[in-house]
């Protein structure tokens, strides 16, 4: 392996990372910049970058929606399928890293493959289910619903980073009079915890932005923020302004989280005990 | 007061049979060392006395009591792994409180105790880092720390000293002796190390493919080991064997004639072998002898000079290698011709089915 990059490669590299990484990020800084406009200015072609901005569009957002109302239930439904989630994936990753049997590997890839169904397959069952149940237009029907589809994805990472455990620290600790649940919340987690702590911002992330089902399955009650947003896309016409301004709002608090959060996740496994 | 029986131990997964029914006694305070080539079932079956795996069939007894459903906390011992296994996220006085506040010790109680045993490790300066700031030496402390610690009726060591250096493994299994004496506890100590299972153990069980060839102390392992299987395993550099013709025996000893003609009386009775049979002789490098001529000759192929010892590999007039231990100072060069003595009492014969003649006379030293 050559120690020194040539500095032409280095640029390009740089260029190249750069580019995707503006690439990626154009799409919310666009929404951004559009949220600060008139109606008029929004959609003018050639769009403009330079404008006086203006907070119309938000005023106008803030006097047709409780947006208070959208982001406490999107925060209500997110939290709770995330809480419930990993409660219910720890002892099932744990189980499946540590204690195997010969049908782990395909029970995590038919978990998994419940993903590859597309949601709309699923619709109508689930919304006579949520119907039957009283669950619809509820928190709790969503939240469940969110936990479910996450549920594979969350066990899949948390075995995934159950595995990195070396096994004998969690036998250390049987043998030291662990019981398994202690085993797993003394010795495991702690262990485990930015592994935990990525996945669960994962899913926090995913519950945050569905919109399948929290459009299907509620109306004004539990209506989330994605519903939020996609009641300023309606029929009588596309406002961009406050189509945008409605965006920024709705994604401002999870990505504030993100950035706030990434410094604990980046820190990744340390594991001092072997060797 | 500890005892451990294995009473027909026997381990299968899925299939396959790891532990082929296994038997043994380990008295009180005795260091017991179980050795055997990679793969053999050494580490399962401490897993198995551990609680770490279950007990396919027989029975495990710790002081007359049946263990063999009984959660490993709950069995009184203590285990040092390979890797250490510390808890990473815990320093040095967390890791061995961990048992302790689990098994509902007071405060002062714990304290007192950590204290002492880590006055007694000379772990006293870093009772509050974490392992991953320790040298490999000092975490192989620490793991013993945790748990001697608890003070377990039985330890169990699985090839504590085979992450660290040649010269760190030397001191620290002196010290491990020491600490055996001091506490005595039972313990069983699985290790591949040669050295370590010599001047461990009171008692070493060689193992191979999960069946037990041989239990005894290391010097009866040495002077009269059961069988080829023990005899090529035990000591180093290991003993040499050649082919020969037995051609009858007696009271005080067997008569065999070997590939170059010559024949040895080898103190061992043979009842039951026929003349005509055709056996295995066994001699140790460090009990053949150079001579300046004698019927056992051969050319020197190799000379490895370890500064107090060195090895003559002499390629003999049948063909064979044989490996002799002698003086540092020996002038012998390659190339030379050689001849060799094989002292017929330091002899040993093997059957066919690989089982070792008897020796007519025990060693003093493996009565
Ligand atoms: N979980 C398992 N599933 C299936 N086979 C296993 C399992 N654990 C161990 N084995 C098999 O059991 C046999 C004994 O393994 P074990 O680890 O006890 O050997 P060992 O004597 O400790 O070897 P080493 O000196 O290399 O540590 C091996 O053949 C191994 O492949
Ligand atoms: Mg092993």
């Amino acid at each position: 392996m050559a120690l020194k990059t040539k500095t032409s490669t280095r640029i390009g590299v740089t260029i190249l990372g750069w580019g995707i990484a503006l690439w990626l990020f154009f799409p919310i800084f666009w929404m951004f910049l559009t949220s600060f406009k008139s109606e008029v200015q929004a959609i003018s072609t050639p769009p403009k970058l330079f404008f006086m901005p203006t907070l119309s569009s938000y005023a106008e957002v803030f006097e047709r929606a409780s947006y208070w109302h959208f982001t406490f239930n999107t925060v209500i439904v997110s939290v709770g399928a995330t809480a419930i989630a990993i409660a219910l994936a720890v002892p099932a990753a744990y189980s499946m890293a540590f204690m195997p049997s010969k049908r782990t590997r395909g029970t995590l890839l038919w978990m998994l493959s419940t993903r590859m169904l597309p949601p709309v397959g699923v619709l109508v069952p689930i919304y006579l289910l949520a119907r039957n149940t009283h669950l619809l237009d509820t928190c709790t029907g969503l939240a469940i619903v969110d936990m479910l589809t996450n549920l594979p994805i969350i066990v899949w990472m948390l075995y995934t980073f159950f595995r990195e455990v070396p096994a004998p620290i969690l036998e250390a600790g049987r043998m030291d009079g662990a019981t398994r649940w202690q085993e797993m919340t003394m010795v495991l987690l702690p262990l485990a915890l930015p592994g935990i702590a990525s996945t669960a911002l994962l899913s926090l992330i995913l519950c945050w932005n569905e919109a399948f089902w929290s459009l299907n399955l509620t109306s004004s009650h539990a209506a989330p923020l994605t519903a939020f947003i996609a009641s300023f896309s309606s029929p009588e016409g596309l406002f961009f302004g406050k189509l945008s301004a409605a965006s920024t709002l709705a994604v401002a608090p999870i990505l504030v989280f993100g950035w706030i959060s990434q410094k604990q996740l980046v820190r990744g496994l340390t594991f001092g005990a072997v060797k | 007061m500890a005892t451990v029986e294995l009473k027909n131990l026997r381990k299968t997964y899925l299939t396959e049979e790891i532990i082929k029914g296994i038997s043994l006694s380990i008295e009180d305070r005795e260091f017991v060392v179980f050795v055997g080539p990679s793969g053999c079932g050494k580490s399962t079956l401490l897993r198995m006395i551990a609680g770490l795996e279950d007990i396919t069939s027989g029975d495990l007894l710790i002081d007359g009591q049946r263990m063999n459903d009984v959660e490993p906390g709950k069995r009184g011992l203590a285990m040092v792994f390979q890797s250490y296994a510390l808890y990473p996220h815990m320093d040095v006085y967390k890791n061995m409180e961990f048992g302790l506040k689990l098994a509902g010790m007071p405060e002062a109680e714990r304290r007192e105790k950590i204290e002492h045993v880590a006055h007694t490790l000379q772990l006293e300066p870093y009772l509050h880092h974490k392992p991953g700031q320790l040298s490999g030496g000092q975490r192989q402390r620490v793991a013993i720390g945790r748990a001697i610690v608890r003070n377990p009726k039985v330890f169990l060591f699985d090839e504590p000293l085979s992450n660290l250096d040649a010269a760190l493994r030397g001191q620290m299994r002196v010290e491990l002796s020491a600490l055996h004496r001091k506490l005595g506890a039972t313990t069983i100590y699985v290790t591949h190390d040669q050295v370590e299972a010599m001047t461990m153990a009171d008692k070493i069980v060689v193992l191979q493919k999960g069946v037990v060839e041989q239990i005894g102390s290391p010097l009866e392992l040495y002077h009269h080991p059961r069988n080829l299987f023990v005899a090529r395993f035990i000591g180093s550099p290991p003993m040499n064997f050649f082919p020969a013709i037995f051609q009858g025996g007696d009271a005080a000893g067997s008569s065999v004639q070997l590939r170059d003609g010559s024949t040895l009386y080898v103190p061992v009775t043979s009842p039951g072998i026929l003349p005509g049979t055709k056996v295995t002789v066994g001699i140790r490098p460090e009990h053949v002898e150079l001579a300046p001529s004698g019927p056992n000759s051969g050319t020197v192929e190799v000379i490895e000079r370890l500064g107090a010892i060195t090895l003559v590999h002499v390629r003999m007039s049948d063909g064979e290698i044989i490996v002799v231990q002698t003086d540092g100072a020996v002038l012998t060069d390659v190339d030379t011709h050689v001849s060799l003595t094989l002292p017929p009492q330091n002899c040993h014969l093997f059957a066919p089915d690989g089982l070792a003649f008897e020796a007519c006379r025990r060693h003093p030293l493996a009565a």
